[in-house]
């Protein structure tokens, strides 16, 4: 078998036996990676730090990474489409099913349960990412380190800037990242 | 004929180039991807609503694949069917292959590029501020009643505090939903 049919079913796999997508997805990646020997522990953990880093999601930009190490471009392609496959086989049907069904008194009750229950998720997404990304720690190496007051300003300046003057969020993006580069290179 | 075909080919590279934006912007995927969301669909195609986007945060969620990969197929499957969620998926993922191509072909040495790291801290931190607005903005027209901020507090405690997954989460507010909108009116309807 191609290493890029192997590619394509494992992460295949990969797309359909992971719910919740990210640090969900990792250790199934970790383990088809490592059972095929394509990348030792230290590339696969080098690759987890720059996928984070990066825009894109986490699980995308590992597939993608892993993909392109182990096969070249048409690794990074077919890795990273064979992940999201699964999704798109699944979706279509299910979406179409919801659509169709959105006036129904029971779905439509569902919907008033599930809608407030996702608001609570999202609170806590905020809450775990400011854990993580408000402490100094540019190679996320140290997840122990102290939250640092610089962070928390930039944090606290883009809440403002989104939140109350309507500030484009992809400028906000920018502009965090040059007054990143600035302060936390002084 | 050929009009709705240009049409059509209009509105799915429309859809392809904002997931494109979207995915390029975001950083951490997930949640992280909200802001964005919310910016460009919501405020300025008007594609959805914030409070639609809630259930298709929940469907994303409880669904296999990737959470960013998901919700961009959701919303692309309900403006133009299948070319519609491949167009948006194709979008959202693009940015990806090639960042990551481009950083794993001609920067292996990322991680010693001292810059590039202290750029990405500043972004992750202001992400934080971002996610926590659209939070504020996007939670507060789903707490229209007694039980939906009842339901809110316990998936945000739950999701804070235990190690529970979030589809577990999602299904308790589903079912929450069902006994307290469905049965719970049902019966007053009754007496």
């Amino acid at each position: 078998m191609s290493i890029v049919v192997k590619l394509f079913w494992s992460f295949f796999k990969i797309g359909l036996f992971t719910i919740g997508g990210g640090y969900a997805m990792i250790p199934l990646m970790q383990r088809e990676i490592e059972s095929y020997g394509w990348l030792t522990v230290d590339e696969f953990i080098d690759i987890l730090a720059i996928a984070e880093m990066t825009p894109g999601a986490l699980a995308v930009n590992t597939a993608t990474f892993a993909g392109f190490r182990t096969a070249g471009l048409l690794g990074a392609v077919v890795a990273t489409a064979s992940l999201a496959l699964p999704s798109l086989l699944i979706i279509v049907p299910l979406s179409n099913f919801w659509e169709a069904n959105r006036e129904h008194p029971v779905i439509i009750a569902i919907l008033k349960g599930i809608k407030p229950a996702v608001a609570g998720l999202i609170a806590a997404a905020a809450l775990y990412i400011g854990q993580t990304a408000l402490r100094y720690d540019p190679l996320l190496a140290n997840q122990g380190g102290v939250v640092d007051l610089r962070s928390i300003v930039i944090a606290a300046a883009a809440f403002v800037a989104v939140g109350k003057l309507k500030v484009d969020p992809i400028k906000t993006i920018l502009a965090a990242g040059l007054v990143g580069l600035m302060v936390f290179s002084l | 004929m050929q009009q709705t075909k240009q049409q059509t080919a209009a509105a799915l590279w429309e859809l392809f180039t904002t997931f494109f934006r979207i995915g390029l912007f975001t950083f951490g995927g997930g949640y992280a991807m909200l802001p964005l969301v919310e910016k460009e669909v919501i405020d300025k195609k008007g594609w959805t609503d914030k409070e639609e986007i809630l259930s298709i945060y929940a469907l994303a969620q409880s669904v296999p694949g990737v959470i960013a990969v998901n919700t961009s197929l959701i919303l692309g499957n309900r403006l133009a069917g299948v070319k519609g969620a491949v167009a948006a998926g194709a979008g959202v993922i693009l940015p990806s292959l090639i960042v990551i191509v481009a950083i794993a072909a001609f920067f292996s040495q990322i991680q010693d590029n001292f810059y590039i790291l202290q750029a990405f801290s500043g972004i992750r931190a202001a992400v934080v501020g971002l996610v926590a607005a659209a939070a504020v903005r996007i939670a507060r027209p789903a707490l229209k009643d007694r039980p939906a901020v009842l339901i809110a507090l316990s998936a945000f405690l739950l999701s804070a505090f235990t190690d529970l997954h979030a589809v577990v989460i999602i299904g308790a507010g589903a079912a929450a939903g069902l006994a307290v909108y469905y049965l719970g009116a049902k019966r007053r309807a009754e007496n």
